[in-house]
């Protein structure tokens, strides 16, 4: 085992002919080993996906019938059920997004999140993966909604505009996904990540457009809802998938992208601070 | 064992005033140390003794209240990068992801390593060959026994290379035909590579079979420090056994550790067997 000496050891760390040195590359190559890693987790286990298709069935099959023969909402001429759509659209990315805080927590008290922190990756870079590898899962559920939502018989606009729908819920998921980062590591357990999960996911989606338009609202609900990132994910896929939105679909996705932004600071500010130790 | 075939060249770790707090508790307090390149060094003590605070310190997780570390001639806190690009870091818990196969775990770390996908196969295949993985390399780790899973983890941590290797804890949890099997490992990887290996332990018989320096931690202080052969000498009995020696320096071999280290070391063993 001559040829493993120190001196081949270090010849090799003094050219470095074996590493990224552009940094830029390098971060986006972290990142997307991060997204990688969560996709062939996934591919070995999907049995959550199929799971997490349940809720948003139920919802589309039994609420969106039942309330759509009311006739009480005023839906912008669409029927009930295809206003619906959306809603439960955002809301299934929303929640397979926040409780990603708790699989951050998880690694950590696995040692895994440490082993990764002691790499030359940069932390933002780990964030970014873990947000994008949310929104890898939150694309699989809006391909089932989709299709459900057209076996049960709404008709929305279908085309192209599925890639615009696509950015939307990677954006929304990307957010919620940094915004569970950003709990978990000021809550630093996964049994207080569970309960503020389950505080924060119905008030978020009461408080949005996903089942009654704004314009409903009381008062002092539309400012909540104005705050609320849900009803800008909510408003961009009714805008692109029914032609209703209130703002336009670029403006959607540009609150979105600023939110998830400020998450994946925060959460790459507090990670290494909180949850290296 | 000696670290007679790599001369030392130079300091991998300089450690001067080190000290860490973790609210009223005292963990690190004012630890000072030198280790050679290419020596395994170790860090000996019970649990709570502040040997998984230093080390997390050293590999720029934890940062040092006072003090001053510099680890392969960088200081953690001023350069962490330059610091995490030589080392390579293998904490306490059990660090791979079991619903993936070995050869994935390597893939992982060596891009997280930054290294190119040419230089990435060759030293994968290197590192699955050099710690005995090769039949085991495709199937999921949860299949894997727990001497196994430990010389993965080590195996991802050494796929750059690293001019220092922290390990805390290597063999904890394990039973001792599998932690021979480490031991030898981490052995060679010292003798091969020339990395300098820098251990905790709680086992006095890995301190003493694989480290060529020891500093004896208790309180968070260091309590002695040097080979065995002098640590022994300064007991004044040329056959003092480790746990002798420990005692002599800092009163008696006491757990200090909580309810929490034997707990998380419980769920270590329970997963590794």
């Amino acid at each position: 085992m001559s040829h493993a000496h120190a001196g081949s050891h270090a010849a090799s760390v003094e050219t470095q002919p074996d590493v990224y040195t552009n940094p830029v590359w390098r971060y986006l190559v972290h990142a997307a080993t991060i997204v990688d890693l969560e996709l062939r987790k996934l591919r070995r286990d999907p049995s959550e996906l199929i799971m997490r298709a349940v809720q948003p069935a139920l919802w589309l099959l039994v609420f969106g019938q039942a309330f759509g023969r009311l006739r009480a909402v005023p839906t912008g001429g669409v029927p009930y059920l295809a206003f619906l759509t959306p809603g439960i659209l955002a809301q299934s990315v929303t929640f397979i997004s926040i409780f990603y805080g708790i699989a951050i927590i998880w690694e950590r008290d696995m040692g895994i999140l440490q082993k990764y922190l002691a790499t030359p990756m940069r932390r933002s870079a780990l964030v970014l993966g873990k947000q994008l590898g949310a929104s890898t899962r939150a694309i699989s559920q809006a391909v089932v909604i989709l299709v459900l939502s057209w076996l049960v018989g709404v008709r929305l606009h279908v085309g192209w505009n599925v890639i615009a729908v696509l950015i939307l819920v990677i954006l929304g998921a990307a957010f919620f996904a940094g915004m569970s980062m950003v709990l978990a590591a000021l809550l630093k357990t996964r049994e207080r990540m569970m309960g503020i999960g389950q505080v924060i996911t119905m008030p978020l989606f009461f408080s949005s457009n996903a089942l009654y338009p704004i314009s409903i609202m009381p008062a002092w609900l539309k400012v909540v809802a104005t705050i609320n990132p849900m009803t800008y994910l909510v408003d961009g896929l009714r805008g692109l998938l029914l032609g209703t939105g209130t703002h336009a679909v670029w403006a959607d996705a540009l609150i979105l992208a600023f939110a998830g932004t400020l998450m994946l600071a925060l959460a790459s500010y507090l990670f290494p601070r909180r949850l290296a130790g | 064992m000696s670290q007679g075939d790599h001369p030392p060249m130079s300091d991998s770790v300089v450690v001067e005033g080190l000290s860490k707090r973790f609210g009223a508790y005292q963990a690190v307090d004012d630890v000072s140390f030198r280790t050679q390149a290419g020596e395994c060094f170790g860090l000996l003590g019970p649990n709570g003794a502040g040997k998984s605070t230093t080390i997390k310190m050293l590999a720029t997780l934890l940062r040092p209240d006072a003090g001053r570390a510099l680890v392969a001639g960088f200081d953690v806190v001023a350069e962490p990068q330059r610091v995490r690009s030589a080392i390579g870091y293998v904490p306490q818990m059990l660090s791979v992801n079991s619903a993936l196969t070995g050869y994935e775990n390597l893939v992982i770390c060596a891009r997280l390593q930054g290294l190119r996908p040419r230089a990435r196969k060759v030293r994968i295949d290197e590192v699955i060959t050099m710690l005995g993985l090769e039949d085991a390399a495709h199937r999921l780790v949860r299949t894997y026994s727990g001497g196994m899973v430990r010389r993965l983890e080590i195996g991802q941590a050494i796929l750059h290379r690293p001019k220092v290797l922290f390990l805390d804890e290597p063999t904890v949890g394990l039973d001792p035909v599998a932690r021979q099997s480490v031991w030898e490992h981490i052995e060679r990887l010292r003798r091969d590579y020339g990395m300098t290996v820098f251990l905790t332990t709680h086992y006095m018989e890995e301190a003493e079979s694989l480290c060529s320096r020891i500093a004896i931690m208790s309180r968070g202080r260091v309590a002695a420090l040097g080979t065995l052969a002098e640590l022994r000498d300064r007991v004044g009995n040329p056959e003092a056994t480790l746990n002798e020696i420990f005692v002599h320096f800092a009163g008696q071999f006491q757990h200090e550790g909580g309810l929490r280290d034997v707990s998380r070391t419980r769920r270590i063993a329970r997963r590794l067997g």
